[in-house]
């Protein structure tokens, strides 16, 4: 069985990595083409991993974006698309940054306040993708359409909110408006990284944590293995015994909690509150990385670290006169050429197991055993 | 080919020669030699997964062979594509039929080759075409009738000609009697005689051996991707036809001793079912069936019985009616309690229903048994304890694969089905509904299959089953029920009924109750 297993293994670094060679191949001849030296752009991308601000940020952006792509995968292991992801996690920060910033969470133990912060916002992100998944199974409507009116709708909800009359406050200094600031107590300390200002997400063990409740969920679990079987063939899992409908809102809400972490390093460790600035997209950004892990927990932190990293490279760029667009062509291309590399790695290791399989029953079969 | 002297030295319509195909995971054709004499009926049999698709496939120029060389009325050819051997005069018609349903039958034979005049279509001369070529043969295809309202015989002489109409001299009929109660099977070999009195040469596919020797002039033999016999129907019975095609002697479905209890256990009452657009597929459904007892339902395919099964598995909600299970009802039990209750399921369809083809064995042990140990412990899989007893599936029901690792897509239909029925007779079940138990696989692991049903009716298993196959109805029921339109309508004893009077009463031409 050994040899089985080493080929996919193989098989499944091929893919990220040869879409991986061929994204680049196509971005050094966009940029011979549009006239700069791609030596001297992947010399500056390489100097820049080394300065000690970049491996933070790459960092601190690669821990929201992998909570982000778990949450999408939760969804994508069903054959659910939640592209809600982004209005859940930015309904859920906001609420979880009005209570976790509310007057009366100043009195409780700093554990209990960040515990409160962060299960608050699952409950709305989860809450929020439940709408979604319950209008599926009662209405028939594609997750699909009703996460993206749902997206909106958040966005309209958090201005509705994010109002000096209801939730929010001005904050000192500037014209800015955001929820009230959470106070020491509440806040997720990071860590210090020599040489950077910035400290990394203390919240990045979450992320660890996430990534971990989600391959045992999947791998060890009966919930799991119904989800990956109603993925894998509805009709076979519902023959099965499972209950479809109950799995689609079951991992809608899943998926939506997971949605609503998406926010809290940011919240927790950099911003503690949740104003006009705070990061946006995080959802769609998500949905490429999942991609590009194949869903998978490992998978998916090594695309969040390389796109997280390919974001800050981007701003290095843009300094020595290279647009910084290359890099969100470059993101664009790995996200295509992966999602189509495995397409065809998946293809091709199906017929080589069939092949194996035939040739190993081939020798050891014969006449007389398959008439027995 | 001895006493064949009678006709002229065989000039031969279609020869093969030395046909070699590989192929990932199936059996291939190694040297395969056929050689098919004009105006004859010339049978190929074999078991399933033997190869004669694939021949016919490379026949047909839908795949094209590694070695070896085909000659049509003595020409070398060589198929890029079907329309290169409809070209040179062969058509195919196929076992699943080709039909638009909202179609008449005019439009369905002219479909993709439509006579034009102008900028419309000529009917006309189609219509004098068809009416001709059906009186010739005696198809009795009357051309302005609508596909939807032909029953399956008819829609067969449909596609028939349809080959004939592209001007088709050589038919391949794939497994043509696959789909066809014995009443139609006589039917068409009618047809098949005329066509062949008019000079038209057939090659006639099928592993049902009776059907072979009443209708084939010649008759070829393939087992394991190879020919190992050529005869002639007089030379040979059915059962060394049978042997011949599975290299040794031959399984017969039968029950033994009676093991029939007097204690209920599958108990359905009235049962209705309604399908989605509000049409009655079930209706005054009842029978019981008694621990160690297998019923056989006969019937042609979708006359209610994929219906009946999703009913009883709690798949499809019941219109009205009363199942129970050893004396409980369980209407209200979903299908995940139904199973834990005890109903193991072979399903009809196994890639839709029975299996997750993209896992590997051992997940798709667990599939239908996510409750039960040795898959589960407590919410947690347990890993350990699946692989072990998938490992004792694999080694009791002889399931072919190096491994327990590989997805189960890469498997054959009759190891896939092996597995299916390891794990279902797994955990002691009570009633075990069997849709086309050995659909698709081979004489062995048919021989095997009906062994564990055997095996488990002794230990007081409660059998429904369901299949296409008479032979196994009636050889593998203590009782039979004939489903029609929805409803039961006659009992048979299988100790006493023949496959003739089961296919009268499944078309609803013989009204016995």
């Amino acid at each position: 069985m050994k040899k089985f297993s080493l080929r996919s293994a193989g098989l499944g670094l091929a893919a990220p990595v040869g879409a991986l060679i061929f994204a680049l191949l196509l971005c050094a001849l966009i940029l011979v083409i549009t006239g700069h030296s791609p030596v001297e752009v992947v010399d500056q991308m390489v100097k820049s991993v080394q300065r000690p601000r970049t491996v933070v940020n790459s960092l601190n952006s690669a821990t929201t974006y992998y909570l982000s792509a778990v949450a999408v995968a939760i969804g994508f292991k069903m054959r659910l698309f939640n592209i809600g992801v982004d209005g859940q996690y930015r309904l859920a920060a906001m609420m979880a940054a009005a209570v976790g910033g509310a007057s009366f969470m100043g009195s409780l133990p700093s554990f209990l306040r960040i515990l409160m912060t962060i299960v608050v916002a699952m409950l709305v992100g989860a809450v929020w993708a439940g709408i979604a998944g319950f209008l599926k199974v009662t209405r028939g409507v594609s997750e699909v359409i009703s996460t993206i009116m749902l997206n909106a709708v958040a966005t309209a909800v958090v201005a509705y909110l994010l109002n000096p009359a209801r939730l929010a406050v001005s904050v000192a200094g500037s014209n800015n408006i955001g929820t009230a600031p959470i106070t020491e107590g509440g806040q997720v300390p990071g860590f210090e990284y020599p040489g950077s200002s910035s400290k990394i997400f203390g919240l990045i063990f979450l992320a660890v944590l996430v990534g971990f409740l989600y391959w045992f969920m999947l791998n060890r679990t009966r919930f799991g293995f119904d989800l990956k079987a109603t993925g894998l063939s509805e009709s076979a899992a519902v023959a099965s015994g499972v209950n479809v409908k109950k799995m689609i809102v079951a991992s809608m809400l899943l998926s939506g909690a997971a949605a609503g972490l998406v926010g809290m390093p940011q919240l927790l460790g950099a911003s503690h509150s949740y104003a006009l600035d705070f990061p946006s997209g995080l959802g769609f950004t998500g949905i490429a990385i999942a991609l590009l892990g194949r869903n998978h927990p490992v998978g998916m932190a090594f695309a969040a670290l390389l796109w997280g990293f390919l974001d800050q490279a981007s701003n290095v760029l843009d300094i020595s006169g290279v647009p910084k667009e290359i890099v969100v062509i470059m993101q664009g291309v790995i996200v295509l050429s992966v999602v189509i590399a495995y397409e065809l790695v998946r293809r091709y290791r199906l017929r080589l197991e069939q092949r194996e399989v035939g040739t190993a029953l081939g020798t050891t079969t014969t006449p007389a055993e398959v008439s027995a | 080919m001895g006493d064949t002297a009678v006709i002229p030295p065989p000039e031969y319509a279609v020869e093969l020669k030395g046909i070699t195909k590989r192929f990932p995971g199936v059996v291939a054709n190694s040297d395969i030699n056929v050689g098919v004499r004009s105006g004859t009926v010339h049978a190929l049999v074999g078991e399933n997964g033997a190869g004669k698709s694939t021949l016919m496939k490379i026949l047909y120029g839908m795949q094209r062979p590694d070695e070896g060389t085909i000659r049509v009325e003595g020409e070398l050819v060589d198929f890029q594509t079907p329309a290169d051997a409809i070209a040179a005069g062969i058509g195919m018609v196929h076992q699943h039929f080709m039909l638009a349903d909202n179609f008449t039958v005019l439009e369905n034979v002219v479909l993709g080759t439509e006579p034009k005049a102008g900028m419309g279509l000529d009917f006309k001369a189609a219509r004098v075409k068809i009416t001709d070529i059906s009186a010739r043969y005696g198809l009795g295809v009357d051309p302005d009738r609508l596909v939807d309202e032909l029953g399956v015989g008819e829609r067969q002489r449909v596609e028939i000609l349809k080959v004939l109409y592209r001007g088709a001299k050589i038919l391949i009929l794939d497994e043509p009697t696959a789909v066809l109660v014995p009443q139609e099977v006589d039917e068409l070999f009618g047809n098949l005689r005329e066509l062949k009195a008019e000079g038209l040469t057939i090659l006639f596919i099928s592993h049902k051996l009776d059907e072979v020797l009443s209708v084939a002039d010649d008759i070829t033999v393939v087992r394991r991707g190879t020919t190992v016999a050529s005869v002639v129907p007089g030379e040979v019975t059915a059962r060394q036809l049978a042997e011949l095609m599975v290299g040794s002697a031959l399984p017969v479905p039968e029950l033994r001793e009676s093991t029939v209890t007097e204690t209920p256990m599958l108990e359905v009452r009235d049962l209705k079912v309604t399908s989605s657009d509000g049409r009655t597929v079930l209706e005054d459904l009842s029978f019981t069936i008694h621990a160690g007892e297998v019923l056989g339902i006969a019937g042609v395919e979708g006359n209610g019985q994929a219906e009946l099964v999703e009913a009883l598995m709690g798949i499809r909600p019941l219109s009205g009616g009363h199942i129970s299970l050893a004396g409980k009802d369980i209407n209200k039990l979903n299908t995940r309690k139904r199973r834990d209750a005890g109903m193991a399921y072979i399903p009809e369809d196994r890639h839709r229903q029975g299996l997750l083809l993209e896992a590997t064995l051992w997940e798709n042990r667990i599939l239908g048994h996510q409750t039960k140990a040795p898959n589960v412990r407590g919410p947690l899989i347990d890993r350990k304890g699946a692989r072990a007893d998938t490992e004792r599936i694999v080694a009791d029901y002889d399931v072919r694969t190096p491994g327990i690792e590989v997805a189960i897509a890469s498997l054959s239909g009759g190891n896939q089905q092996k597995l299916i029925i390891g794990r279902e007779m797994s955990g002691n079940p009570v009633v075990l509904i069997a849709s086309h138990p050995t659909r698709g696989v081979d004489v062995g692991a048919q021989a095997a299959i009906w062994e564990h049903i055997r095996h488990a009716r002794a230990e007081k298993l409660a059998v429904l089953m369901i299949s296409a196959d008479l032979d196994e109805l009636i050889g593998m029921s203590d009782r039979l029920s004939v489903i029609l339109r929805g409803k039961l309508v006659a009992e048979y004893d299988p100790k006493s009924v023949t496959p003739e009077e089961l296919g009268s009463a499944m078309t609803g031409a013989g009204d016995k109750v």
